[in-house]
């Protein structure tokens, strides 16, 4: 039998069980929303599914159900014994088709019109009811006269709510003995086919049922448990069997573990699927969705081995149908739509799906219309969800949340498709069941992207296991990068800048956290500085910040079940959960996330967290910078990302070139300047060198001592007057100078930008708009451009670029702060997208430049995306996107 | 799970003749109820959870669950104990969580009756009084019942 039908089966069987069982319920609760809501759901699924399988008798008796059941919920028909009758009966006819289906894999030939005409009668007569003036009961009667027959003598209440209607209600009623008659003819055939299909019902649900049982989860669970016991006992006979050389025990133990080790890997089995499985029926769903909708699909699946857990799996499938279908039938336009706002005729679908910082993250993406917020907004004020007052202080995005309310839809008509508000408020609850979160990203005219994020706790992830101070530690494999091995002997090795250790790593010099000393685990295990210098690296990423964790060991990866920590050790922000490992022991889990926030580095911002940010962005951004003393006694400051390496050089390598010292270094001559226009170096003795790189050109820059190496906001207090210094700033609570690289590097070559720019060759005096707020950055980025070519025109923020937007300025391209106070980044590109400049190419500077918060940024409309100080990040990225728009255009 | 087979009543301790698991710390006898015990335990290999409050002596393995040592000596504000002596265990589930109390010595189960109970003398030890539910007067020495789901309390313990 086709998965997909047989699927069907089994879930409408259990799911009609449970409808009898929450109709007869609502009988007795007929003002329980909850359960009206709950039955509703399951019968719209119902239909829904029947739709897509193709078929049409199912769908028809499930879609006059859902008729009756619509009326109720929106409150205009009162639950009855009569109504529940005849939805029962409804549910009736559809188990009877559906056992037939089971057994011939086809829908039996048959005449539902009267049980139909009876289900749509139920709402004719609320539809006559308010609106059939006195003088036509004639044209009422004729609607009703067949199918009210039974339904009316129980159908008091609406009777008695319409009195005017009670005449026309009467009326057929009295033909009642009438129409009792024609039932008989009707009951022997529906009679007929229940007892035709009663003993095959009967034996297909066996045969399917032998295919697929539940579980239930707790039985796993245990079955889990019972098993981590079993391969403890075995890893102690195993133990046992090491020590004693010759035993009979060996062959049968061996045979244990094996065996073991398979049942483990079994149990371990029946709780992970692949989301793949969730996904499998949708390419047929928006196939067949693509035909009755007459829009072309495409339909994009990235991720699909990312592994779930079973339940969770299966609590989001429908969810992820759902939304999927959603996204075919509201989301994307048909083809002429497109074509008219410029898209190809082909929609794109496009799923996603996996593991970031401890969760599975689920994106279902499409690039049709994006979400109406002015159709949202007129139906949270008609659904009374909201009131204008309060409407008036909503963000869109605030606005657009009004989707996930149970009874909201937009869609105009009610299709077979989707459109009964029936959907998002079921999608957002099943996902909060299982405490996940999902977000709403839209666009108008782009598209729509919802991201769910579902909590690890039960998922494998596969972690590498470490060792510090003779404690074992678990890092989820996916936030490292490398592992690299630093002794005192070898190229790689751990360098300290007063306290803080650093390692040069491929020409950066990379940020060390000892692990040791941030677990606070050096009590009884001092070892001596110089033994520190020995140990292993683990580059770890979190967002696009780049980290070495300092560890004693490093052994191999392992697969594990995450589990939470306990309550009482929640706030320890350093670990993710603990888990035990295959010899047994329990070891704790490190959030790199964690470790990152703990040594300073600012967290990367969530989405959600926008307020936050917004207040955090006040305070100012943090920033490394490397501290160091030169000429006078001031303390002076570069940011530390621009700085590629540190050095010594042996004074008495100096040579002179030129008239300008120089050294030779990696087999290039490099050129020392110095912080003091003229001075010349001492003759020997060791100089501490900033060695700044660009592709194969170095200079080093001649310092007295390299202080510190802080986290700090940069606020440029004053000015600076002198050359060779942007201003002055509080920097760990000293007035610092902030060294203007830039001038320096071009002391060093006078034509080191200039070259940079006809090399890239794509200046061309195109005009670039920079936005950032702080002076800072400013000045570092616009003679940057400007060596390369640009014509560079900078503000500080975003309202004062709208002005120049205004004031009919033109750019080629903008360069744009994310976080600025007054309007941001975001809200820049959303204000740029709708006027004049929508189609300047627009690149984003940001500091937190996490996949969450890129893929947030091109939503709003940037074209791309570049972390602060990457500068060759950033003309790459000018360069790429001048040339796309000239290649456009 | 096992949490609902023993879950017992609230209020055991008036319940005529209910059994306590005794234990020592530092010489004073105490009890547990003896349906709030999943568990007792030699010394076992802990996991050190670095970061933690002092008391919280590591983490184990117990058939497959992952269970939070603590102990109750360092929980009590007494001084940690000698490093010759090897602490014992008495697991216990609260809130679905396993803990593992670790404590000098655990002897046997006792059957009390309530004409020995008597509530917290008010001149205990305001830290003891925090986690004895009553005291029962036994032949020749008091048993202090302490009361774990204080002694587990988390935010009691994050202020502890």
């Amino acid at each position: 039998m086709d998965e997909l039908l047989s699927e069907f089966l089994t879930e409408t069987n259990e799911g009609l069980g449970f409808l009898d069982v929450e109709l007869v319920k609502l009988e007795q609760n007929p003002n329980d929303p909850e359960i009206l809501s709950n039955i509703f759901r399951l019968v719209h699924t119902i239909k829904g599914t029947c739709g897509f399988l193709g078929l049409p008798r199912l769908e028809s008796v499930a879609h006059a159900g859902e008729n009756v059941l619509g009326r109720v919920r929106d409150g205009e028909l009162v639950v009855t014994p009569g109504i529940v009758t005849t939805v029962l009966d409804c549910l009736d006819r559809i188990r009877e088709i559906l056992g037939v289906l089971e057994a011939t894999e086809a829908e039996p030939e048959g005449d539902d019109s009267e049980l139909i005409g009876r289900l749509d009668a139920i709402c004719e007569q609320v539809d006559s009811g308010e609106l059939a003036p006195a003088d036509e009961p004639a044209e009422v009667e004729v609607e009703i006269e067949e199918p009210v027959a039974e339904t009316v003598e129980d159908d008091k209440v609406v009777a008695l709510e319409t009195p005017v209607h009670e005449t026309a209600a009467a009326e057929p009623a009295k033909p009642t003995k009438a129409a009792k008659v024609e039932p008989p003819v009707a009951e022997p055939a529906h009679a007929d086919v229940a007892e035709h299909a009663a003993p095959e019902h009967a034996a297909k649900e066996s045969a399917v049922a032998n295919q697929s049982i539940r579980v239930n989860v707790e039985l796993l669970e245990n079955l889990m448990t019972m098993v981590s016991e079993l391969v403890l006992t075995r890893n102690q006979l195993l133990q046992i069997l090491r020590q004693q050389k010759e035993t009979d025990f060996a062959a049968p133990l061996q045979r244990l573990n094996h065996v073991v080790s398979e049942l483990q890997e079994g149990v371990m089995k029946t709780r992970m699927q692949p989301i793949g499985n969730a996904w499998a029926k949708l390419p047929r769903i928006v196939r067949d969705l693509s035909l009755e909708l007459g829009k072309k699909v495409e339909l994009v699946m990235n991720g699909a081995d990312t592994e779930l857990d079973r339940q969770v799996l299966e609590l989001i499938k429908d969810p992820l149908t759902h939304m999927v279908r959603n996204s075919a039938d509201h989301g994307l336009e048909d083809p002429a739509e497109r074509r008219r706002s410029g898209k190809s005729d082909t929609g794109t679908i496009t799923l996603n799906a996996y593991h970031e910082g401890g969760h599975i993250i689920i994106e279902i993406a499409d690039d049709g219309r994006g979400l109406n917020i002015d159709k949202i907004k007129a139906k949270a004020l008609s659904n009374g969800v909201t009131n204008e007052a309060e409407m008036a202080g909503m963000s869109d995005q605030q606005i657009m949340q009004f989707i996930f309310k149970a009874g909201f839809s937009t869609a105009e008509k009610v299709t077979s498709v989707s459109g009964r508000g029936v959907g998002m408020d079921v999608v957002r609850t099943n996902i909060e069941r299982i405490g996940g979160t999902i977000e709403l990203n839209s666009i108008t005219g782009r598209g729509s992207k919802f991201t769910i994020k579902i909590p690890l706790t039960l998922a494998i992830v596969s972690a590498l296991i470490v060792e510090c101070a003779e404690e074992r530690f678990a890092i989820p494999q996916l936030s490292v990068i490398e592992l690299v091995r630093a002794s005192s002997k070898s190229e790689h090795r751990i360098e300290r800048i007063k306290d803080t250790p650093v390692l040069r790593l491929r020409n950066r010099l990379l940020p060390l956290v000892n692990l040791r000393e941030l677990l606070g685990l050096d009590n009884g295990f001092e070892v001596s500085a110089n033994d520190r210098r020995d140990g292993f690296i683990v580059v770890a990423q979190v967002g696009t910040y780049n980290f070495g964790i300092i560890v004693d060991r490093v052994f191999d990866t392992e697969e594990i079940v995450v589990k939470p920590v306990a309550p009482i050790l929640r706030d320890i922000a350093l670990f993710s959960g603990n888990t035990i490992l295959g010899d047994g022991s329990v070891v704790m889990i490190l959030d790199p996330n964690g470790i990152a926030a703990a040594t300073g580095e600012i967290t990367v911002s969530d989405d959600r967290q926008v307020q936050k940010g917004a207040r955090s962005r006040k305070e100012g951004e943090q920033v490394s910078l490397l501290v160091f003393r030169s000429g006078d006694t001031a303390p002076k400051a570069v940011p530390l990302a621009l700085v590629a390496r540190l050095e010594e050089v042996d004074l008495a390598s100096v040579e002179s070139s030129n008239g300008q010292q120089v050294v030779q270094y990696r087999g290039q001559l490099m050129p020392l300047v110095s912080m003091e226009e003229g001075r010349r170096l001492a003759a020997e003795g060791r100089q501490p060198v900033l060695v700044f790189a660009d592709r194969d050109r170095h200079v080093g820059l001649a310092v007295d001592e390299i202080v510190d190496i802080v986290q700090d906001r940069l606020k440029i207090e004053l000015t600076a007057e002198r050359t060779g210094f942007i201003g002055s700033a509080v920097i760990a609570g000293k007035a610092t100078d902030i060294v203007d690289t830039g001038f320096f590097l071009t002391k060093a070559y006078s034509d080191w930008f200039g070259a940079e720019g006809e090399r890239m060759g794509d200046g061309n005096g195109k005009r670039i708009l920079l936005v950032d707020d702080s002076p800072f950055f400013r000045n570092l980025m616009a003679p940057l451009l400007q060596a390369a070519g640009y014509e560079v025109t900078t503000v500080s923020d975003g309202s004062e670029a709208l002005a120049l937007c205004e004031a009919g300025e033109e750019f080629d391209a903008i360069v744009s702060d994310i976080e600025m106070p007054g309007i941001d980044g975001f809200e820049l590109a959303r204000q740029l997208r709708d006027n004049r400049w929508s189609s300047v190419p627009l690149v984003a500077l940001t500091s937190h430049a996490s996949p969450s918060h890129m893929a947030r940024g091109r939503e709003a409309g940037f074209t791309d995306y570049v972390a602060k100080f990457d500068r060759n990040a950033l003309l790459t990225s000018l360069h790429d996107t001048l040339s796309d728009v000239r290649g456009a255009a | 799970m096992s949490q609902d087979r023993r879950q017992p009543n609230t209020d055991h301790a008036h319940e005529d003749g209910a059994e306590y698991v005794t234990f020592r710390i530092a010489k004073q006898l105490f009890g547990i109820h003896v349906l709030k015990v999943q568990d007792v335990l030699n010394h076992c290999k802990t996991t050190r959870i670095p970061l933690a409050p002092p008391e919280i002596a590591g983490s184990l393995n117990l058939r497959g669950r992952i269970v939070t040592a603590i102990d109750v000596r360092l929980r009590l504000g007494l001084p940690m104990r000698n490093a010759d002596e090897t602490p014992m265990s008495i697991v216990v589930e609260n809130e679905g969580e396993l803990y593992s109390l670790m404590v000098d010595s655990v002897g046997e189960v006792l059957p009390l009756t309530n004409g020995s109970w008597e509530r917290n003398p008010p001149t205990l030890d305001p830290r003891l009084r925090e986690y004895s539910e009553g005291i029962y007067r036994l032949d020749g020495e008091l048993l202090v019942v302490l009361d774990v789901n204080r002694l587990l309390d988390y935010g009691g313990l994050k202020a502890a």
